[in-house]
């Protein structure tokens, strides 16, 4: 018979959940612009090292993939023979603050489009090519690319008027409990930021690192990839890449973390 | 990112005589461990980079073997002392026979 210890030591820790409660995070630590009221970066729980290894772009190895992204946008492809340089100019300067906005609201196409999907709407539309797989490393390395543009930038997401729907969904899948565990979002990221799940620290969940190189991944990852990681860890099926779950719930992730800066490539454990 | 190896180096252009100076290095790798199972349930074949060397004006200056547990990407710094202008050499040598290398440069004033 094979026994699946890792769930079992998952629903060990899950069951411990209510009686070691973890104590509430008395740090008075001034984490400057990590910090924005109540809302801490991921970056404000990691370790030290992690930290050194994130501030030095030299030693962060989430910039291969700003490297890679920055060849991949110079690249011509596809049958109108641009590249993205073509239109939106040699340096990725033109990107600024994209990153910082996304998911956005397109009124043409009707819908919340994130980064990933208007990348790829340009891919296909405008270059007329074939578009990235999610979580391929082209995809990775221009969404790096691209977001390492906004690096510092606080994020400001737009959630009223036409994208005031998507939001709201967003929110609505964040306090939904799922998956044989039963837990939300919430359960784990607002009322137990700073315990320890299985030799993890538990942070409050920000979108503002991503794309992350994660050291447990070994490699940059989507925020949607770590979405389908916290589906996993409560025994839920994960949503596919791109669904329209993950993208709303994007937004709202995002947004709470509203003025904290855009970390992308982030190091996270 | 195996079929995309690329090492980094960095060293300061000039020192002083003397001076103890931090060399960084980063090489882009997998370091596929030989102990991960693929999706297929088969264990993905060891692909890692079990050596790197340094050496100054063709002296060894660092060795360092690897195994297996190295991250991937794989970030290495020592500290050196330099007497004299010259050149550091760096080789990262590959289970595949492959060896990747790179120079840097550095003047004592
Ligand atoms: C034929 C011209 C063309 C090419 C080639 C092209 N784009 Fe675009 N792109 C546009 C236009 C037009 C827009 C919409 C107007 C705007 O926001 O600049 C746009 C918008 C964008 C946006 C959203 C910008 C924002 O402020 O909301 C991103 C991100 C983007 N493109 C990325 C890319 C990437 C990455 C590539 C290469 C894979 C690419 N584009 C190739 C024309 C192009
Ligand atoms: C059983 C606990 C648990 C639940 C429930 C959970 N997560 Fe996580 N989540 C983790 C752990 C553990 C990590 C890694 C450590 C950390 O950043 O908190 C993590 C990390 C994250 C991160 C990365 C934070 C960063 O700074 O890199 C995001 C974003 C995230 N979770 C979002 C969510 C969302 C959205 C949900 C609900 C769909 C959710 N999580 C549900 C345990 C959980």
């Amino acid at each position: 018979m094979k026994t699946n210890w890792k769930q079992i030591t998952f629903l060990a820790a899950a069951i411990g959940f209510g009686a070691c409660m973890f104590a509430a995070n008395a740090d008075a630590t001034d984490w400057g612009k990590y910090q924005v009221g109540e809302h801490r970066s991921g970056y404000t729980y990691m370790t030290d090292e992690s930290r050194a290894m994130q501030n030095d772009n030299f030693q962060n190895p989430g910039m291969l993939w700003v490297e890679q992204g920055a060849e991949l946008w110079a690249k011509v492809d596809g049958k109108a023979g641009k590249s993205c340089a073509s239109c939106h100019g040699e340096s990725g300067d033109s990107m600024k603050g994209v990153a910082a906005r996304y998911p956005v609201y397109d009124q043409n196409l009707g819908k919340l489009q994130d980064l990933e999907q208007q990348i790829n709407y340009c891919l296909e539309t405008r270059m007329e090519t074939k578009p990235y797989k999610w979580e391929s490393d082209e995809m990775l390395s221009m969404t790096t690319f691209v977001s390492y543009q906004s690096l510092g930038m606080p994020v400001n997401v737009k959630v009223d008027g036409p994208a005031a729907a998507a939001f709201e969904k967003g929110k609505a899948f964040y306090y939904e409990r799922r998956g044989q565990l039963d837990m939300a979002c919430k359960h784990c990221h607002e009322d137990n930021a700073g315990g320890i799940i299985r030799a993890n620290t538990l942070t409050q969940g920000q979108g503002n690192g991503f794309p992350t190189y994660r050291l447990k991944w070994q490699k940059v990852g989507s925020l949607q990839r770590r979405f389908r990681g916290c589906n996993n860890e409560v025994r839920a099926k994960p949503y596919p890449y791109g669904s329209e779950e993950y993208t709303n719930l994007e937004l709202y992730v995002k947004w709470r973390g509203q003025g904290l800066p855009i970390e992308a490539p982030s190091v996270r454990n | 990112m195996a079929n995309n190896v690329k090492p980094r180096v960095r060293v300061q252009k000039t020192a002083t005589k003397g001076e103890v100076v931090e060399i960084k290095t980063l090489i882009s790798h997998n370091m596929e461990s030989g102990r991960r199972k693929g999706k297929d349930g088969k264990l993905v074949p060891r692909s890692i980079i079990n050596k790197f060397t340094v050496t100054f004006n063709g002296k060894p200056v660092f060795s360092s073997d690897w195994a297996p547990s190295i991250s991937a990407n794989p970030y290495m710094s020592f500290f050196a002392k330099v007497n004299e202008s010259g050149e550091f050499a760096f080789k990262w040598m590959d289970d595949d026979g492959s060896v990747y290398d790179s120079t840097a440069k550095i003047t004592v004033a």
